[in-house]
């Protein structure tokens, strides 16, 4: 079936028509490269609302109390809810659900850092080691916060590399002590932000036991930031908030239904309905793009039709010469998938490599600087798909030449030779 | 060669059943050289498809070489064709984009043979109908009676046992005709059974056997000292 006389005779034909060849082959090469490019862009935009969410794990959940607005179980509104340390324990040890968590204990906003004659006043954050795989925190230099350091109430810090250039200006910060309200503490890392976000590069960090015993915290925890186990649904990721929630409300005394006495805010909802757009879109993509291949298709097939018709005659001959239907089913087949394949891949190749001139493009302009937020980005299909699609592409090829050719091989050598 | 028992074949169109042949007896020997005549709807057409194994039939028995020809798929009938007879017809058949080797080594390809010894063997029934320097023409640039001779030499590769002629100087004049039916006859001098379906009477009297098919079944034979007589008055018409 793959020797080199039935492609003789493949090429042949084509040859003798060329340009019904060509215009058959471009309507293949168009759909794909119409679905190439559309699956291109939706991946784009799904990559770049990716990135959008990398700024922290998509499992996580922030927790934070305010005042009560509901009276409840005898209890009147306006009462401050209070997290503590009992809570993190309750979390951690009794909330199944929950898989990781960092409490927070806010620092005065106007507490001064001081370094030698420089000084200036920055965010800290109070937490658990934890947290760096939460907030997906870069250190660029040294290392995070570790249990030990919890364990032992250290006074080391991280600091944004913000805060380094305004403190440290050249000098290598690891080691040296810190003044934080009048406290010196050890730096012990740098951290930064690879999409060079300022306001995480402006914060600190120093482990939350040092900051309870140190700011006099006592018992308080002011926010809670966890992660959840991953679900699959809205629906789950909601239930997970809601468990949650009531167990802080029965903890506390408030109703689990009042939104000012506790607030959280669940990125895996966020997360999960967006992909779930991204699905549709992709799915959409799949459609359309898959309808213009079929438009593609029926257009081969056509033409592969009426090819056969065209060669009754000498279908006939062949088969008084002794070709068995098998070497014309295989004859007719293989032009369609030869059509269909190269065509098609000649669109395969030219959407793919549309998208990745974009691409490059798009690279440029976030290199030439300020490309943050950027919605789009990498729009371009991966092997497996491409790999998929040209699978389509052949079985398409296949599906487009099977009416013609079992046409061709129900022809009888005595009606193609009959002379009109 | 041939041996055919009562054979009977009707087409059915529709509604109408037309009975073409109405048993038919035949028997062809090894090596002879038969021309078929008849009338237009006298069932010629019929026969030589049957013969050729491009139809079968309803009812009766055709051996060929032996072996009874009934129930063939379409496989068994290619295969068949390929190795046991070579077709002639009137409006030559070749391929109009192949040359004239590719034309000639086509059933060879059905015989997977490969593509380099069956062109040398195309060239070789070439030059023997004297067309070697024509091989590489398209059947466009060659004159009527060099398309019958690469369509014989086509017939001929796949060294069949028998040859099936459907008027084969239908689209000759009678010069060409009288050179097509030469080499034919000289394939026969070869042992090769020869079976000219034609319509002319001096083509027919060309050969050495004539079978003249009346109303589906044979009229009448005409052979040896008769086909001296029927010469004569073929030339007195």
């Amino acid at each position: 079936m793959f020797d080199v006389d039935i492609w003789q005779e493949i090429f042949s034909t084509i040859k003798k028509n060329k340009l019904r060849t060509f215009l058959t082959g471009f309507s293949v090469a168009w759909g794909i490269f119409m679905l190439m490019v559309l699956l291109g862009s939706g991946n784009g935009l799904s990559n770049g609302v990716k990135e959008q969410f990398a700024q922290s794990a998509v499992n996580v959940m922030w927790m934070w109390t305010g005042e009560t607005s509901i009276p409840y179980n005898g209890l009147k509104e306006g009462r401050q809810v209070k997290f503590n340390n009992q809570d993190y324990d309750f979390l951690t040890t009794k909330s199944k659900d929950i898989e990781n968590v960092s409490s927070r204990y806010y620092l005065p906003n106007d507490i001064l850092y001081a370094y030698g004659k420089e000084y200036g006043s920055f965010e800290t954050s109070t937490c658990y080691p934890s947290l760096k795989d939460m907030e997906n925190i870069n250190i660029e230099r040294g290392r995070f916060i570790n249990d030990m350091d919890m364990q032992e109430f250290r006074k080391v810090v991280v600091i944004g590399d913000e805060i380094r250039k305004a403190l440290f200006k050249e000098e290598d910060p690891i080691g040296k002590y810190l003044k934080i309200g009048g406290v010196p503490f050890n730096v012990i890392g740098v951290s930064m932000d690879k999409r060079r976000n300022q306001e995480n590069n402006r914060a600190a960090y120093i482990p939350f036991s040092t900051a309870q015993r140190i700011f006099n915290g006592g018992n308080r925890v002011h926010t809670f930031t966890v992660t959840s186990k991953m679900v699959q649904t809205t629906e789950e990721a909601e239930a997970i908030t809601e468990k949650v929630r009531q167990d802080m409300a029965l903890r506390h005394d408030f109703d689990p239904k009042d939104k000012r006495a506790m607030g959280s805010f669940n990125m895996l909802t966020e997360y999960i309905r967006t992909m779930k757009i991204f699905q549709a879109i992709n799915m959409f993509v799949w459609i359309i793009g898959i309808g213009t291949l079929i438009a593609g298709i029926v257009g081969v097939s056509n033409i592969m039709l009426i090819l056969v018709k065209e060669r009754t005659k000498e279908i006939g001959i062949r088969k008084a010469l002794g070709a068995t239907p098998f070497s014309v089913i295989s004859l007719v087949l293989l032009e369609s998938v030869l059509i269909t394949t190269v065509a098609g891949y000649i669109g395969l190749v030219m959407g793919v490599g549309l998208m990745e001139l974009i691409n490059f493009g798009l690279e440029q302009a976030t290199a030439g600087g300020g490309g943050e937020n950027v919605f789009f980005k990498n729009p371009t299909v991966d092997f497996k798909t491409a790999v998929s699609a040209t699978l389509i592409l052949i079985l398409s090829g296949a599906f487009a030449g099977y009416l013609p050719s079992k046409r061709a091989a129900s022809v009888t050598p005595i009606e193609a030779l009959r002379d009109e | 060669m041939i041996s055919i028992q009562d054979l009977h074949k009707s087409y059915v169109t529709g509604t109408n059943s037309l009975h073409v042949l109405k048993g038919l007896n035949l028997e062809i020997e090894e090596g002879e050289f038969v021309s078929i005549m008849g009338s237009s709807g006298s069932g010629k057409s019929t026969l030589l498809n049957i013969l050729g194994v491009l139809d079968d039939y309803d009812k009766g028995n055709y051996y060929l070489s032996g072996k009874r020809i009934w129930g063939l798929n379409e496989t068994q009938a290619a295969i068949t064709r390929n190795a046991m007879i070579g077709f002639i017809f009137q409006s030559f058949n070749l391929i109009s984009f192949k040359n004239a080797m590719e034309n000639v080594a086509l059933p060879l390809y059905y015989q997977k043979v490969s593509r380099k010894k069956r062109n040398v063997i195309a060239m070789e029934y070439l030059d023997r109908l004297g067309l070697k320097d024509w091989a590489h023409h398209l059947p466009s640039e060659l004159s009527g009676g060099q398309k019958q001779r690469v369509a014989i030499a086509r017939a001929l590769i796949s060294n069949p046992k028998i040859i099936l002629a459907d008027e084969p100087t239908g689209a000759l004049d009678s010069q060409t005709s009288l050179e097509v039916m030469d080499i034919l006859k000289e394939v026969n001098d070869q042992g090769i059974t020869v079976i000219i379906v034609t319509h002319e009477h001096d083509i027919a009297a060309l050969t050495r056997k004539i079978i003249r098919l009346k109303d589906g079944v044979i009229g009448e034979v005409i052979t040896n000292g008769e086909l001296q007589m029927y010469r004569d008055r073929v030339k007195q018409e």
